[in-house]
């Protein structure tokens, strides 16, 4: 049988992804649409034996071609001829989604309406007549709960009646609608198009909607009021942020001791076997020492604070938060002459530089664009989370005591703001010097806040992206354990090749407060940050005694030995915040800029950056003679 | 233009505004049509960021911050 095509439209914000989620489950893939910049989602589902494809278009507010998104979405519903194409409205904000749903019935006459957030709109005091709706718009009116799973079986059947055309939509036409394709109709005819459109909804409103509460919005305001006020806005900020780091900190040393316990003890285990069936010394010191104790020790640092950081920092994002954090920063960025929504693009890279740098798609003037993936490097990615937190952990808040985890917190902190002030200063010497421009015109939606659904943040935190980085991670720590481990073990005229890069690292190393071995394992460390710290332990450890290192303790007594002072510690945090991005995101880069050009200036403007800081900081403390 | 007319970042917090006219070209012209902002759109000023800018307005029941250089593209009459 025919596989039905089912195209999913609406603004941004709607709940769109969340339906597309929850009518296709785990049956779906993500790629580019065709020599296009912009996500495409597809998945199957199948509703009384038929199968179909969603296929979920970018969420726009017209589709009058403004952006690449917009062009995307009037593209296929114009030209791929969807079966049906199933419009989701926000029923909070229903006179503005009204707009597309009437832009899209000019184009096409099978449609159907899903006013989703039907609950919110019903908490909020908003009635919405759908009955009346569906009458005056002559399409198919679903309501909607999608994030309780309300009235999706609704759903299903109208998709199913529409595009099995039993039955046959006659959509209202609205005279100065006449769609128009070529380009410079479209920019003559916007106009019209926009305001007959825009009229047209606020008549279909003004007999649909009833307000019951006084102020159904004064709840969002008020928090607004705080969130982003003068006084409270940036701590408020500086503190969830804080907070998060705390709980991360805190949270994650318990699972940490207990996964290291129980990887090392498999280490002997798998010692004994070894031992037991006769392999070869080299093997066992290879796959064990080289390969495993590398993975353990990925493993048992990294898991932990990305399950509580992921869903901590989902949790928020999940309320809206994020929206309200680019509201605050947006006047600084413009003082960079940078686009309002990079605050945006450097949040995704909290999680993943590489999901950072796709996210910059977000906006659209190219040199604000570029600007944004060249600078998103600046905030740690969860690769090198962990490793700030250790440092900061073991060689600044130890000597604390009790409050040693919330002066660690503190410090992730510090690296963080002072992240975002390196990435403000270098966006503002970019578009003074090779990215010259004004800032462009920037219009960000503050959506409503939404009740976090607890139980999916934490499954899909942990399905998308715990478990998806810290794959990544184990994938490229394997093979590095090999190779670090021969170069640390094959010699040539007395040396490990590890010593001898090393030493050649070394004396410029030292200059910027490293030592040859961390530069070393920064170097190797291109392809994941994630093992730049296993790596380092790796090489110390092959050169000295064998440690079995299971508390941080025995981790900074090694770093220790191997001459390190708190400065070095200073140096290798700010080095981590300010070094070549990986090589995921630097292929991220090229594939998003299309330029090695743009690639190359992306691993040079924090490398360099990193250098002159580290450079500085080394000097002045050693000149100061305070180390 | 009416002499009471005021641009859109000039309008109090709290208050209210009648579209008279956009200034603004393409591209956001286009984008602020789309946010169905049009001739007699009723648009209120919210809250602004900490900084004193971008500012919050209430646009046919949607929350849309813009920053005064933007905003002051938008012509309007103060209405009670």
């Amino acid at each position: 049988m025919m596989t039905k095509t089912i195209a999913l439209a609406g603004n941004p914000n709607t709940g769109k992804s969340t339906i597309f989620n929850s009518l296709t489950g785990l049956n779906q893939h993500t790629g580019n649409w065709p020599g296009k910049t912009v996500a495409n989602a597809r998945g199957k589902f199948i509703h009384k034996g038929k199968t179909f494809t969603l296929v979920d278009l970018p969420g726009t507010y017209s589709l009058l071609a403004n952006s690449l998104e917009e062009e995307v979405a009037r593209d296929f519903i114009c030209h791929e001829n969807p079966d049906a194409t199933v419009i989701v409205v926000d029923g909070t904000c229903l006179e503005r989604n009204l707009n597309l749903v009437l832009q899209i019935m000019t184009v096409t006459p099978r449609v159907i309406v899903c006013v989703n957030l039907m609950d919110e709109a019903e908490r909020k005091g908003i009635k919405i007549d759908l009955n009346k709706l569906e009458k005056l718009l002559e399409v198919p009116v679903v309501g909607t709960a999608a994030r309780s799973g309300i009235g999706l079986e609704q759903l299903l059947d109208a998709i199913d009646r529409v595009a099995s055309s039993r039955i046959t939509s006659k959509p209202v036409r609205i005279p100065a609608l006449e769609y128009r394709f070529s380009a410079d109709e479209l920019a003559a005819g916007h106009e019209s198009i926009a305001a007959s459109t825009v009229a047209a909804a606020e008549a279909i409103v003004r007999q649909v909607v009833t307000i019951v509460s006084q102020e159904p919005h004064q709840f969002d305001r008020r928090l607004d009021q705080i969130l982003t006020s003068r006084r409270f806005g940036i701590p408020i900020m500086l503190a969830l942020l804080g907070v998060v780091f705390w709980i991360t900190i805190t949270g994650a040393n318990y699972p940490s001791q207990l996964l290291s316990n129980g990887l090392f003890w498999l280490e002997e285990r798998l010692s004994y076997l070894f031992l037991q069936l006769g392999a070869p010394g080299w093997l066992h010191d290879l796959i064990v020492l080289g390969v495993y104790r590398t993975l353990a020790w990925v493993v048992s640092v990294m898991l932990p604070p990305m399950a509580i950081f992921f869903p901590l920092f989902t949790l928020l994002e999940d309320l809206g938060y994020l929206p309200r954090v680019a509201f605050n920063l947006d006047y600084y960025f413009k003082k960079a002459c940078a686009h309002g929504k990079q605050a945006l693009t450097m949040c995704m890279g909290f999680g993943c530089n590489a999901a950072g740098v796709t996210a910059c798609r977000i906006i659209d003037s190219p040199r604000e664009r570029l600007i944004a993936v060249i600078t998103n490097n600046f905030v740690p990615c969860n690769g090198r989370f962990p490793t700030i937190i250790a440092l900061a952990s073991i060689f600044i808040a130890a000597s604390v005591g009790i409050l040693s985890s919330v002066t660690a917190a503190l410090i992730v902190l510090a690296a963080i703001v002072l992240g975002v002030a390196i990435t403000l200063v270098v966006s503002k010497v970019l578009s003074q010097t090779i990215l010259k421009g004004i800032p462009s015109s920037f219009i960000l939606e503050l959506p409503p806040y939404r009740k976090p659904q607890i139980g999916k943040v934490i499954v899909r935190s942990v399905l998308d992206r715990t478990l998806f980085v810290l794959g990544r991670a184990v994938a490229i720590a394997a093979p590095a354990g090999v190779i670090i481990w021969m170069m640390a073990n094959i010699s040539v005229s007395g040396q490990s090749l590890l010593a001898h890069s090393a030493g050649f690292l070394d004396p410029f190393a030292r200059m910027i407060g490293l030592d040859g071995y961390i530069l070393m394992a920064f170097i190797l460390g291109l392809p994941a940050n994630e093992i730049v710290i296993p790596i380092l332990i790796m090489s110390y450890m092959a050169e000295g005694t064998m440690l079995e290192l299971e508390t941080l303790a025995e981790l900074k007594q090694l770093l220790i030995n191997n001459g390190w002072t708190w400065l070095t510690a200073v140096c290798t945090m700010l080095f981590s915040l300010n070094h070549w991005p990986c090589g995921t995101t630097l292929w991220t880069i090229y594939k998003e800029t299309r330029s090695w050009k743009w690639t190359w200036v992306s691993f040079l403007v924090p490398t360099l950056t990193g250098i002159i800081l580290c450079f500085i900081t080394a000097q002045v403390v050693r000149l100061l003679g305070i180390v | 233009m009416n002499k009471t007319s005021l641009t859109l970042n000039q309008l109090q917090l709290n208050s209210s505004g009648r579209v008279r006219a956009i200034t603004a070209i393409s591209p956001l012209r286009h984008r602020l049509l789309d946010l169905g902002l049009i001739n007699d759109t009723i648009v209120k000023a919210l809250h602004r960021g900490p900084a004193g800018d971008p500012t919050a307005y209430q646009i046919r029941g949607a929350v849309i911050a813009l920053r005064a250089e933007d905003a002051a593209c938008i012509i309007i009459d103060p209405v009670n």
